[in-house]
């Protein structure tokens, strides 16, 4: 295959990895942003969303379409759910301490990770997708008659996850709206502006808390839901995901929406194209390296704010 | 209508208010004077639920609000304007307002009734806070303040580094929530910011309560004053 077509795929397999990225990250850096916790536990939340995906799919007959339909309710509200008790029987004790809760998510992390691996076991299990049919891309070719749109050979991609990147984009698009025209959003924001000030106006902050640890790790759950039928559930996978999201909202800046968006497609795209082309772990690397250089040049991210 | 009877209060180990009580009349302006460090914020944190009680009550009507949760102090009908302002920042002018209102569920009415005292906030109703001058953030704090409909203000510093006409006009703005029955607890650092508008002028000195003293007798004979505030 040419370069060009190559790219492409490039581009598409860069595209799924940052839509999903964006979803997981926007859980993190709402959380951060929101409460200033630093959620360690947020990869295994993303991980039990692929288990409770792969457990509801098993569960329901018929159309793999329903199964689905279900999984992408259930899981963030089971998984969200999840989180609520643990921001209440844990964060909340440890007053929302930045030190202490850092160990408390480390310990949750273990927590899950082995509870998973004790009831549904080692295995990497797959989920299939509602739909998956392959779609040929076209290119514009040069030929004897001038340009023309050619079909080539091995450029397709499949209706999955052009599915995933749409999908994606419209859930952060209904999170941007959710936090920027409705008063739920409002009150998260009035409450990430100033704890202190967002109680003496009324706003029960260790409610909103725990509404947006649980909205965090709903959100990480319904991109594993998202990206399960192309990479199995299995137990250890909330490492590369928590990695990455720390990656992009810290070059994004934490707490900073838009700056997590931005970061992901960044990071989403080179990761995509750096693996196609060279190798996955170079696109690491470079995810690394961007890290580094913007701790030392801007260490408050790329939309972040200093802090006073 | 407010009543402070013997509070205890501080950070931590370190006690600030050594059973301070205060009461405050519908109508009234009591204004709080001290030197720094003398408590004054530490007792509109208090009264706001802010700061733990270690000891004492206070109570709105027949109400203790130190048996409330924090949240459910403005929802009493306090309103509070803290030192410094502290806007939500990143919110705009109607943002800050409408924080305001969800507190005790005003409505659009309420809020127009609020941006009549202040003009100047109406027309930058989309603009972010941090972007006002520092007069009229102070308009707005107040104004975020006014949208809880409160029957008790508390306002800390009002005036602080702002310039006359400004003054003036939140000192207006003060004058008339009195005249129309709120109760305002107003901590100064300036006797002369004060005396216009005061009804009554209580002292607090490293966290206990000296006299409290009318407007009238202060203008009259400023030595309680001089003796307070080492001037």
């Amino acid at each position: 295959m040419e370069f060009g077509p190559h790219l492409v795929l490039a581009l598409i397999e860069g595209a799924v990895t940052a839509a999903v990225l964006a979803l997981t990250a926007s859980g993190l850096s709402l959380v951060f942003g929101v409460m200033r916790v630093v959620n360690i536990a947020h990869g295994e939340f993303f991980m039990l969303g692929a288990v409770i995906a792969w457990w509801v799919t098993q569960s329901i007959g018929g159309h793999p379409g329903w199964g689905f339909a279900a999984a992408m309710v259930a899981a963030p509200l089971m998984v969200g759910a999840l989180a609520v008790a643990a921001d209440l029987t844990v964060l909340r004790r440890l007053s929302y301490d930045p030190e202490r809760t850092i160990v408390a998510t480390i310990g949750l992390l273990y927590i899950i990770q082995q509870l998973t691996l004790m009831t549904y076991g080692p295995e990497a299990r797959p989920v299939v997708a509602p739909f998956d049919a392959r779609i040929a891309l076209p290119w514009p070719e040069r030929g004897a008659e001038g340009w023309q749109i050619g079909w080539p050979w091995g450029l397709s991609t499949t209706a999955w996850k052009l599915a995933v990147i749409g999908a994606a984009a419209a859930m952060v698009g209904a999170l941007w709206l959710f936090m920027a025209r409705t008063r739920a959003g409002l009150v998260l924001r009035a409450t990430q502006a100033d704890r202190e000030m967002a109680t003496a106006f009324g706003i029960p902050v260790e409610r909103v808390y725990a509404l947006t640890f649980g909205l965090g790790a709903g959100l990480a759950a319904l991109a594993a839901v998202l990206i399960v039928p192309i990479r199995q559930a299995h137990y250890l996978m909330g490492g590369d995901p928590l990695l990455l999201s720390f990656v992009v909202v810290i070059i994004g800046g934490l707490g900073s929406l838009p700056g997590t968006l931005l970061a992901a497609v960044l990071i989403g795209l080179s990761d995509g194209i750096i693996s196609v082309f060279f190798s996955p772990t170079l696109a690491k690397i470079v995810a690394t390296l961007m890290v580094a250089l913007v701790l030392v040049f801007r260490p408050q991210g790329l939309f972040g704010t200093r802090a006073p | 209508m407010l009543r402070l009877d013997e509070i205890v209060a501080g950070y931590g180990r370190a006690r600030v208010l050594h059973g301070v009580s205060l009461s405050l009349e519908r109508g009234e302006i009591l204004c709080l004077m001290g030197r720094n460090g003398a408590g004054k914020t530490t007792l509109l944190r208090a009264i706001m639920g802010l700061v733990p009680l270690s000891g004492g009550a206070i109570t709105l009507g027949d109400e203790r609000l130190d048996r409330l949760p924090a949240h459910r102090v403005p929802r009493a009908g306090l309103g509070y304007v803290p030192q410094g302002r502290r806007l939500f920042a990143g919110l705009s002018v109607a943002e800050n307002l409408e924080i305001g209102l969800m507190a005790r569920g005003g409505d659009s009415g309420l809020r127009d009734e609020v941006l009549g005292l202040f003009p100047r906030l109406a027309a930058r109703l989309g603009q972010r806070a941090e972007t006002l001058s520092g007069g009229e953030q102070q308009m707005l704090a107040l104004a975020r303040a006014l949208c809880l409909r409160p029957d008790v203000l508390l306002l800390d510093e009002p005036t602080e580094g702002l310039q006359p006409s400004m003054i003036a006009a939140i000192r207006e703005v003060v004058a008339a929530r009195r005249d129309a029955g709120v109760a305002v607890l107003l901590v100064e650092q300036r006797l002369d910011a004060v005396l216009p508008v005061a009804d009554r002028v209580a002292f607090l000195e490293n966290g206990r309560m000296g006299p409290v003293v009318s407007a009238g007798a202060l203008r009259a004979d400023r030595s309680v004053a001089d003796r307070y505030l080492g001037v």
